[in-house]
């Protein structure tokens, strides 16, 4: 009488077992990686959201002529209220009307006398800068994700689940020079 | 809002990322955060309020050299034990990707994590071969920040992604006052230089081109240097005559350096490049040396376009001595661009370097999520 059968089938057993365990943690892996994205995604469209909302504060603060208000009422508008698809447009000219604001000859210089200019200033600074702090942790957390996704096993089995492929956020988000 | 800095090497071994991790806590704790930093430390050591020993580190051949570490699980156990006991809202990882506490901090919290990158070192395999094991610890680091571009292109060859770039700041209020040398400046006026003599990118020769003139046409005038290097070979370039106007220091102590800032009439920076900010200049501004620099990009930078230093065109020994005459001669000129570095020295002060760390964790940060320790890895 053989028992090779029995010693066959735990060889199997055991191969089997193994590939679920590398198969599950590398699951686990994946779905860490769409936390982090969704995480620094909420954190970047805090950021913007933010920044928007400096902005329009500067532009109702009284401290600046009308024109330079408007330009800069109007770019926050459209950044606060674009679409999916012209958000990244949107945020980019925000960008641009604040630096164009800022690099003002002399604005710097008027706004130091105001009674809460500095303080406002200091505002749109630090929004700027978490924008373009936010965006570079965000398409970190993408690329990381992409990466992994690219990896023939995910893409043999579903282990994405329907989660989509996160998309990098591409914006001109140089601060202004304070 | 509650920080929590992990220090991967000995607290009272001098080192940068030690200083480093020292200002940043301090500018912290001075702006009203609550900071606790985990380090390693010797078991006699005196530690500030804010710092945890994690135990000792122990010496280990790692990447090349002999590096003092902390790992294993008693230092795991200590830094899970330090985490839960504190609740913070972000944990500032320092250093994450070299075998210390900072990797098995990473390794066992869950939560707002940020991690900054001190090192940069040439493409090794050993670390191609190290990567995948730090794979799953660095992922969970939600912010990445660099101390330089160097630092930067470091991280993303070895181990891929991205990082924004903060630098390190300037301690300013070190510099601020000082007595000058023994004798320094003296009647005849003096120059200095401060950087290695042998290090060709440092432009030394430049200097001592226009210390050529400068020294013919001013019989007192002298010119300090402070740094390590060949002495020998650098007054070897000056002609005879000029040879013992010329004072090599050598490597001087944290202490001389500052006091040498203070003993000279103009402090010269010759660089050719390959800086990317400059940190003597910051010093020098910080005590308020008055400055001539070679205009490359980064001095411009900081010296803001020639108004808090003079600049004058890269390598060129005859315009360096053109305007540091005009300097020498000119004492309330002197006087104005002292007070110009002062003030513009301030934006690289720990203070506002600090501001930007504080932006970054306000930006990972979550309402009402606390890090924890999950007490497993992976």
């Amino acid at each position: 009488m053989s028992y090779d059968w029995i010693i066959d089938l735990l060889f199997w057993v055991a191969v089997v077992f193994l590939v679920a365990v590398y198969v599950s943690w590398r699951a686990t892996r994946l779905d860490r990686l769409h936390v982090r994205v969704e995480t620094a995604r909420a954190a970047l469209d805090a950021a913007l959201v933010r920044r928007a909302a400096v902005a329009l504060e500067l532009a109702a603060s009284r401290l600046l002529d009308p024109a330079t208000s408007l330009v800069l009422a109007t770019a926050a508008h459209e950044a606060r209220t674009a679409d999916s698809e012209g958000r990244e447009f949107a945020e980019s000219d925000l960008s641009r009307a604040l630096r164009a604001v800022v690099d003002q000859p002399g604005f710097a210089a008027a706004l130091d006398g105001r009674a809460d200019g500095a303080a406002v200033l200091d505002e749109v600074g630090a929004a700027a800068s978490k924008v373009v702090y936010a965006r570079n942790f965000y398409n970190d957390a993408v690329a990381s994700a992409r990466d992994a996704r690219r990896k023939w096993l995910i893409r043999a089995l579903p282990l994405a689940g329907r989660a989509p492929l996160p998309g990098f956020f591409e914006i001109d988000d140089d601060p202004p020079r304070l | 809002m509650r920080v929590g800095i992990v220090c991967p090497y000995t607290w009272n071994v001098p080192g940068g990322v030690q200083q480093h991790i020292r200002d940043l806590a301090e500018a912290l704790t001075g702006f009203g955060h609550s900071v606790s930093v985990i380090t390693p430390a010797d078991d006699d050591a005196e530690l500030p309020p804010y710092a945890v020993s994690a135990g000792r580190a122990v010496p280990v051949p790692y990447n090349g050299s002999v590096a003092r570490l902390a790992f294993g699980f008693l230092s795991a156990a200590r830094v899970r034990r330090w985490i839960n006991d504190n609740d913070f809202d972000v944990l500032h990882v320092h250093e994450p990707a070299a075998p210390s506490l900072g990797l098995l901090a990473c390794w066992t919290a869950d939560g707002p994590i940020v991690g900054t990158f001190h090192a940069s070192y040439a493409k090794s395999r050993v670390v191609s071969v190290t990567a995948p094991i730090l794979q799953s610890a660095l992922e969970k680091i939600t912010g990445r920040i660099a101390v330089s571009e160097a630092a930067r292109t470091t991280l993303v060859e070895h181990l891929g992604g991205d990082a924004v770039l903060i630098p390190n700041g300037v301690a300013t209020a070190r510099y601020t006052a000082a007595e000058p040398l023994p004798g320094w400046p003296g009647e005849g006026g003096a120059l200095g230089f401060l950087g290695r003599m042998d290090e060709q990118r440092k432009g030394l020769p430049v200097l001592l081109r226009a210390f050529e003139t400068l020294g013919r046409e001013r019989p007192g005038l002298r010119l300090l240097l402070a740094g390590p290097g060949d002495a020998a070979d650098a007054l070897a370039r000056v002609s005879p005559e000029l040879r013992d106007r010329v004072v090599p220091l050598g490597l001087v102590s944290e202490e001389d350096k500052v006091r040498a800032y203070h003993s000279v009439d103009v402090f010269v920076a010759p660089n050719l490049g390959g800086e990317s900010f400059g940190i003597v200049l910051a010093e020098a501004m910080s005590a308020g040396a008055p400055i001539i620099a070679s205009d490359i990009e980064a001095f411009d930078r900081v010296l803001r376009g020639g108004r808090a230093g003079a600049l004058f065109p890269v390598g060129d020994a005859a315009a360096l001595a053109a305007a540091a005459g005009e300097l020498l001669d000119d004492p309330a000129r002197r006087k104005q661009l002292s007070a110009e570095a002062r003030s513009a020295v301030r934006a690289y002060d720990w203070s506002s370097v600090a501001r930007e760390v504080e932006r970054v964790y306000e930006t990972v940060a979550l309402d009402g999520v606390a890090v924890v320790a999950t007490g497993r890895g992976g």
